[in-house]
């Protein structure tokens, strides 16, 4: 298989020194390099869902991350992609038995996309694009930052889409008895559009911010100009 | 619950919708739907590839029951996936060289696409027999391979109308599937 097998899309460029935040905020899984959609979509029509999701994948993450990177040196290149699968199915298949062990209700919310953790495509990359090259502590540090960041994501969506579509957040209702739910962003359609509306949020802050840089940067070589002239 | 196969098969095409309604193989439907031509080319693939390792499963299914080892299901079927995407790859590449290069990068896509490997647990969950699971498997591939089509039929449209530079990319096209997705909702109650 080629490299390009690992990642539904192109892999984030090499992480600076703190993986931990790195994964957290710069290279969001889901809000930055938009991948793992299939959980973030269908497990956030509830908070409490969202956040059961998000730490069964940090475990994953972690976990598989750990590994991998112990491994990394005895396993030959042309296996490396089978064997990478099969210790995130055993992850996963740990988690199956885990989330079960922990609530029943909470396995049946979440259902068929525990096992389906395996195609989750923010492991494969993570181990294919850190986690093989990478030392065990900052792979494992990687990995857990990487996973807080999906959960993030996941309980940013989760709110919206139950704090709108059933007027609760938690199982609180928020806005009292007269509150008419928006029962659309429960519904399928709900999913897409509360991620098409983070994902444009989260690009006008970064289009400020990057203007805000500019602006400065030119600021200051006009004063380092003006100096240059007066000089 | 009606198990029909016409039934099965309508459900899994259009009322729960493997895209749409059941968010399964996301990854490529966001990633894949820029041009038609490779959009059905991958559905196509995706269909062949979800058929065989579905009736494979069935029967490592059965096998892992007899020997009381279900918790190797997981592993089992993610083999059953990587060996059925290689054995597609290969299939292809002897067939035509043309198609492969056109396919080339995504073939060995499909193994981590959760589309296929949901199939295998669906049909667990429901108790398919081989028959049921066969249909199953043809449908809900055909429901992707559908989805797939009409999302880059859109998107090649949107490619010459004037959008905000902001919502350019992965937020205009998830408007587009919560449209397709709303859509698809006008099927719900269909045969039942």
């Amino acid at each position: 298989m080629s490299d390009n097998a690992v990642s539904c899309h192109t892999p984030a460029p090499a992480a600076p020194d703190n993986p931990f935040l790195n994964g957290l905020w710069k290279q969001n899984p889901v809000f930055v390099q938009v991948l793992g959609m299939c959980p973030t979509l269908a497990i956030t029509n509830s908070v409490r869902n969202a956040i059961a999701m998000g730490l069964a994948t940090t475990f994953v993450l972690t976990g598989s991350n750990c590994v991998i990177s112990m491994i990394r040196k005895m396993v030959p290149k042309q296996v490396r992609i089978a064997t990478f699968i099969a210790v995130i199915a055993t992850m996963v298949t740990v988690v199956d038995y885990l989330v079960k062990a922990i609530s029943i209700p909470v396995y049946k919310a979440l259902g068929a996309y525990i096992p389906l953790i395996v195609a989750n495509c923010i492991i494969l990359e993570r181990a294919e694009a850190y986690a093989a090259r990478k030392p065990v502590v900052k792979s494992t540090l990687d990995g857990l930052g990487m996973g807080l960041g999906f959960a993030f994501a996941l309980t940013c969506l989760g709110t919206v889409r139950e704090v709108l579509g059933a007027g609760t957040f938690l199982g609180f209702s928020v806005f009292g008895p007269n509150f008419e739910p928006w029962v659309l962003f429960l519904l399928p359609p709900g999913g897409f559009i509360s991620l098409a509306i983070w994902l444009l949020t989260f690009a006008t802050v970064r289009e400020r911010k990057a203007k805000r840089t500019l602006a400065a940067a030119k600021a200051q070589s006009e004063t380092t100009e003006q100096v240059a002239v007066h000089a | 619950m009606n198990d029909s196969l016409g039934h099965i098969f309508i459900d899994a095409l259009l009322i729960n919708n493997f895209v749409l309604c059941v968010f399964l193989g996301m990854c490529s439907f966001l990633g894949l739907s820029q041009k038609f031509s490779t959009a059905w080319r991958m559905g196509v693939s995706v269909m062949f590839v979800i058929t065989v390792s579905g009736v494979l499963s069935y029967g490592a299914h059965n096998l892992l029951a007899a020997l009381h080892v279900e918790y190797l299901r997981i592993i089992v079927y993610i083999i059953i996936i990587a060996s059925t995407v290689q054995l597609t790859e290969m299939f292809i590449k002897k067939t035509s060289p043309a198609l492969f290069r056109e396919l080339g990068v995504y073939l060995p896509l499909i193994t981590t696409n959760c589309a296929v490997l949901a199939v295998p647990l669906f049909q667990d969950a429901r108790g398919y027999n081989l028959v049921q699971s066969t249909v199953f498997a043809i449908a809900a591939s055909g429901g992707y391979c559908l989805a797939l089509m009409l999302l880059s039929l859109i998107r090649e449209r949107t490619y010459l109308s004037d959008v905000p530079s902001l919502a350019r990319g992965t937020a205009l096209t998830l408007v587009l599937a919560a449209i397709l997705s709303m859509t698809f909702m006008g099927f719900a109650g269909m045969g039942s």
